[in-house]
C-alpha cells in the first residue's frame, strides 16, 4: 500500500528497440554534462575559497588570458560535440526510416481523442494494440490543431498535423501497457487526449485482432470509390478519363508541368482534396475537389483501397 | 548659543532624483536614468504578476488530478504566465532597466543618443501593457506563449487578439531601446573609450541591440499574419484553407530563438563585471569573451529549426540545424571558462552581487550543458515538448538571467538609490533563491526524461513525488524574490548612504556621485587605460 502512494520512478521503462539506443546516448550526455558541470563547479568553489580576501591575499595577480587555454576550450567542447550530433543525427535516422515489412496502423487525432484503425479493420480510441518484435509504422493526420504522439517507454514522438501526412514507427520489446500522450498543445482537454499502448505477443496479438468487428479499411475504401463516383472516371477500360490507380502508391509519376514524384500517401490525399495542384501528364483538370465530401478517415481508407489494388498493365 | 559653523547648513548635492519632483517630472523625463528607473518599476510589476501566475500552476500539479483550476483556467494561467515573464520581464529586464541606467554612465556619456524616443519606448511598453492586460482581465488567452497555429487562428475562442497586439506594440519599445544603443555605444563614447576599452557589459548590450533590431520586426509579421488569418480568415497557417501550420512555427522561433538570447546576454555582460569586480581582476581573455557574444548573436539567427525537430521538417534541414545548435554552444562555453578562469588567483570578496553572479555560472552551466541534450537529434524526438525543456530553459532563463538581474539591481543599488542595502539579508536571499531554484527546476529533469508532457493540467500518478518536490521549491523561491524586493525598499529610506565608488570597481560609472547628477559627470571624463585596471602584478601567459 505504502509502494503503492509513494512511487519515485527515477528512470522511463525501456520497451522498444530504439530506447536502449536513446539512453546509451543519454548516459554519453550526461557523463560529459556530470564531468564539466563539476570541473566548474569545483573550480569556483577552490577559486572562492583558496582566493578569497584576507590578510597576505589583498592583490590579485593580473592575467590577460591565454589564446592556447582559449583554443583548447573552444576545440575540446566542439569535439565533444560533434560526437554528440553525429550520434543524435544516427538515432533520428533510425527513427525516420520506417522498414518496409512494417505493420501499418492508420491514425486521426482530434481534440481530444486518438483513433486508429488497423489495416485488417479493428478500430480504437486512446487505446493502441501493438505486437512484440514486429515494427509498426503509423501514418497519421489531425483533423483540426496540430497534436503530437508520444510514447516515453519506446522513446518516440512525433507531431500529427492537419492536412497532411506524418508517420512515426516503432517495435515494441517487452509486452505490458505503456503511456501514450499527446506532446503538443492543442486546448482546454490536452492533458486528457492520453490513452495506451497495449504490446502483446504476436500470437495474442493476432487472436486480439480476429476478435475485432468491423470492415478491412480497403474494404470500406472500395466502398468510398463507388459511392463518390471515383470509378466512373478512374477505370483500367477505354472509356477512363482519368489515371489508372493500381499499384499508384510508390511509382514514379509525370506531372503535367514536367516534374516528377513518388507518389506517397500524402500527394494522394493532396490529390483528392485539390485535384489541380498536380496534375499527371497527359490528363485535363475536370476532377471536382472532395474538400468537405471525404473525412480523413474516409481519405485513409480510399488509399488502404488503391494500395490493395494490383498493378494493371494496358 | 550657537557656533557659527553649526548655522551653515549644508545642502544636499543635486542629483537626478531631486533636481526635480512630482508625477510630471517623472512622466515627462528624457533622463536615461529616471526612464530606466520607469522600467525598474513597470519590470517588477510584471515580474511579481508573471509569478502569481507560476505559483497557481505550482499549486495545481501539487496533485495529479486537475482540481484545483479548470483546465481552461489552468491553460490560460499558463500563457499568461509565459506571455508576461517572456515579453514583459525577460526581454527588456537588464537592456531596459539596467542598460537604460547604467549604459551612458559606462561610456561616460550625458544621456543615449535619443533621449526621446527612449521615453517613447517606455510609453510603448507601457501601451503593449496596457493591451495584455485587458486580454488578463476580459478573459484571458489559453494558447500558450507559442500561439501555435491552427489552434491560435481558427480553435481557441479566447483573447488571443488583444494579446498578439499587446505583443506585436511592445516589441517596438524593443527594437527602440536596441537602436538607441547602437547608436549611442558608436557615437557617445568618452574620449579614448576605443571598442577594446569597453567594459563587456557594453558589448554584451551591443550584440543583444542587434539582435533586437534584426529579429523584432520578424516577430511583428508573424502576429499580423496571425491577426490577419484570424480576424479576416484569409489562409496563411491553417491547412482547412490552403495555409500551413508547419510556416507558423519557422517564423515565431526566427524571432523567437534570436529572442533567447535577447533574454540571456545582458546576463552575461552583466556577470563579466561582477567576477571582476568582487576578485579584483582583469577579465581573463577579454576579446574571446567580447567576441563570444557577438558570434552568439550572429549564429543565434541560423538555429530556429532546432524547435521543429518533430513538427515534420525534412530530416536534412533537422541535420543542419542540429549542427548549427552545437556550435552555438562553444562561445556559450567559452565565456564560462574565462569567468572561471578570471577567479583564479584574484582576490575574491563575498559580497551579494558576486553570490548571484557564482549562481549564475553554476545554473548557466547546467542549462547549457542540457541544451546538448536537446541538439542531439533522437535524444530531442524523446525530451521535446516534455518537462526536460521546462527545466532547460527555466536554468537559462530564472537560473541565468534573473540572477544576473539580481546580481546588477545589487551591484548598481548604490549608484542608482545612493543607498547600501543590508549585506548579509543580501547574501541570504540569494543563498535561499539558489536552493529554491534548483529544487524547483532540477526534478523537472527527470520528470521530463520520464515523458511527462509540458503543458499538462493532469497528470499519471508515479510523477506526484517528483512535482510535489518542484512545488516545495517553488514557495521557496518566491520567498526568496520578495526578500530583495522588501529590502531594496527599505534601504531606500533606511539604507547606509552609499559612497562614489563603494565596491572600489574601475568603472566610468563609478567616478561620479552617487546618485549622479542629472547629467552624469561634471566634466566629461578621458578613458586612458583597458577596462577593469585592477591593481596587481601582471603576469603574462601565452
Amino acid at each position: 500500500m505504502i509502494e503503492a502512494r509513494f512511487s519515485l520512478p527515477l528512470f522511463p521503462e525501456q520497451a522498444s528497440t530504439l530506447a536502449p539506443r536513446v539512453d546509451a546516448l543519454l548516459f554519453f550526455l550526461l557523463g560529459v554534462s556530470v564531468f564539466f558541470t563539476v570541473a566548474i563547479a569545483g573550480c569556483l568553489v577552490v577559486f572562492a575559497v583558496r582566493y578569497r580576501r584576507r590578510p597576505g591575499n589583498e592583490v590579485a595577480e593580473q592575467v590577460h588570458g591565454s589564446d592556447r587555454l582559449e583554443i583548447a576550450w573552444s576545440v575540446i567542447p566542439l569535439l565533444l560535440c560533434l560526437v554528440m550530433y553525429v550520434w543524435g543525427a544516427q538515432l533520428y535516422f533510425a527513427a525516420a526510416s520506417p522498414p518496409p515489412n512494417a505493420l501499418e496502423v492508420t491514425s486521426v487525432g482530434k481534440q481530444w481523442m486518438w483513433k486508429f484503425q488497423h489495416l485488417s479493420g479493428p478500430r480504437e480510441i486512446n487505446e493502441l494494440h501493438v505486437p512484440v518484435g514486429l515494427p509498426v509504422k503509423l501514418l497519421m493526420t489531425s483533423q483540426d490543431v496540430i497534436h503530437s504522439l508520444y510514447v516515453p517507454a519506446f522513446r518516440v514522438k512525433q507531431d500529427v498535423l492537419p492536412g497532411r501526412y506524418t508517420q512515426l514507427w516503432f517495435q515494441a520489446t517487452r509486452p505490458g501497457t505503456y503511456h501514450l500522450f499527446c506532446a503538443e498543445y492543442c486546448g482546454t482537454l490536452h492533458s486528457g487526449m492520453i490513452g495506451q499502448v497495449v504490446a502483446m505477443e504476436p500470437a495474442e496479438f493476432q487472436r486480439w485482432l480476429a476478435g475485432g468487428a468491423g470492415a478491412s479499411p480497403a474494404a470500406s475504401g472500395e466502398k468510398l470509390f463507388s459511392e463518390l463516383g471515383c470509378d466512373t472516371c478512374h477505370r483500367a477500360d477505354a472509356q477512363a478519363r482519368c489515371p489508372d490507380l493500381g499499384g499508384l502508391l510508390g511509382r514514379n509519376v509525370t506531372l503535367a508541368n514536367g516534374q516528377t514524384l513518388v507518389a506517397d500517401e500524402g500527394y494522394v490525399r493532396e490529390s483528392i482534396l485539390d485535384p489541380g495542384a498536380k496534375l499527371v501528364a497527359g490528363y485535363e483538370n475536370i476532377m471536382p475537389t472532395y474538400q468537405g465530401l471525404v473525412s480523413e478517415e474516409g481519405v485513409l481508407e480510399l488509399i488502404a483501397y488503391l494500395k490493395s489494388l494490383p498493378e494493371r498493365h494496358p | 548659543m550657537t557656533t557659527a559653523a553649526a548655522v551653515v547648513v549644508e545642502q544636499p548635492p543635486l542629483h537626478y532624483l531631486n533636481e526635480s519632483y512630482g508625477v510630471r517630472s517623472w512622466l515627462l523625463t528624457t533622463d536615461h536614468k529616471r526612464v530606466g528607473l520607469l522600467y525598474l518599476l513597470s519590470l517588477t510589476g510584471a515580474f511579481f504578476v508573471g509569478g502569481f501566475f507560476a505559483v497557481m500552476l505550482r499549486l495545481e500539479l501539487l496533485t495529479p488530478a486537475g482540481d484545483l483550476l479548470q483546465a481552461e483556467t489552468y491553460n490560460k494561467f499558463f500563457t499568461m504566465h509565459g506571455v508576461i515573464m517572456v515579453f514583459f520581464f525577460l526581454i527588456p529586464s537588464i537592456p531596459a532597466a539596467l542598460g537604460n541606467f547604467i549604459l551612458p554612465l559606462m561610456i561616460g556619456a550625458r544621456d543615449v543618443a535619443f533621449p526621446r524616443l527612449n521615453l517613447a519606448s517606455w510609453y510603448i511598453y507601457v501601451l503593449g501593457a496596457a493591451f495584455t492586460t485587458y486580454a488578463v482581465v476580459s478573459g484571458g488567452v489559453d494558447t500558450g506563449w507559442t500561439f501555435y497555429t491552427p489552434y491560435s487562428t481558427m480553435s481557441s475562442t479566447t483573447q488571443v487578439m488583444p494579446t498578439a497586439i499587446g505583443i506585436f506594440i511592445v516589441g517596438f519599445s524593443s527594437i527602440l531601446t536596441g537602436l538607441n544603443f547602437i547608436v549611442t555605444i558608436h557615437r557617445m563614447r568618452a574620449p579614448g573609450l576605443t571598442w577594446f576599452r569597453l567594459p563587456l557589459f557594453v558589448w554584451s548590450l551591443y550584440a543583444t541591440s542587434l539582435i533586437q533590431i534584426l529579429a523584432t520586426p520578424v516577430l511583428a509579421i508573424t502576429v499580423m499574419l496571425l491577426g490577419a488569418e484570424r480576424l479576416l480568415h484569409v489562409g496563411i497557417f491553417d491547412p482547412a484553407i490552403g495555409g500551413d501550420p508547419v510556416l507558423f512555427q519557422h517564423l515565431f522561433w526566427f524571432y523567437s530563438h534570436p529572442a533567447v538570447y535577447i533574454m540571456i546576454l545582458p546576463g552575461m555582460g552583466v556577470i563579466s563585471e561582477l567576477v571582476t569586480c568582487f576578485s579584483r581582476k582583469t577579465i581573463f581573455g577579454y576579446s574571446y569573451v567580447a567576441f563570444s557574444s557577438i558570434a552568439i548573436a550572429v549564429f543565434g539567427f541560423l538555429v530556429w529549426g532546432h524547435h521543429l525537430f518533430v513538427a515534420g521538417q525534412s530530416v536534412y534541414a533537422a541535420m543542419v540545424f542540429s549542427f548549427l545548435s552545437y556550435l552555438v554552444a562553444i562561445p556559450s562555453a567559452v565565456k564560462v571558462f574565462n569567468w572561471t578562469a578570471t577567479l583564479h588567483k584574484g582576490t575574491i570578496e563575498f559580497r551579494t552581487p558576486l553570490f548571484y553572479a557564482l549562481g549564475f555560472i553554476g545554473l548557466f552551466t547546467i542549462g547549457g550543458l542540457t541544451g546538448l541534450f536537446l541538439a542531439a537529434l533522437g535524444m530531442d524526438v524523446h525530451v521535446t515538448d516534455t518537462y526536460f525543456v521546462i527545466a532547460h530553459f527555466h536554468y537559462i532563463m530564472v537560473g541565468g538571467m534573473v540572477m544576473a538581474y539580481l546580481g546588477g539591481v545589487h551591484y548598481w543599488w548604490p549608484k542608482i538609490s545612493g543607498r547600501m542595502y543590508p549585506e548579509n539579508l543580501g547574501r541570504i536571499a540569494a543563498f535561499i533563491i539558489f536552493l529554491g531554484f534548483n529544487l524547483t527546476f532540477f526534478p523537472q529533469f527527470i520528470l521530463g526524461y520520464l515523458g511527462m508532457p509540458r503543458r499538462y493540467h493532469s497528470y499519471p500518478e508515479e510523477f506526484q513525488v517528483l512535482n510535489v518536490m518542484s512545488t516545495a521549491g517553488a514557495s521557496i523561491l518566491g520567498i526568496g524574490y520578495l526578500l530583495p524586493m522588501i529590502y531594496l525598499l527599505w534601504s531606500l529610506r533606511y539604507g547606509e548612504p552609499a559612497s562614489d565608488n563603494p565596491w572600489n570597481a574601475t568603472g566610468l560609472e563609478w567616478q561620479t556621485p552617487s546618485p549622479p547628477p542629472r547629467d552624469n559627470f561634471e566634466h566629461t571624463p578621458v578613458v586612458t587605460t583597458a577596462p577593469y585596471d585592477y591593481p596587481g602584478r601582471e603576469v603574462v601567459v601565452d
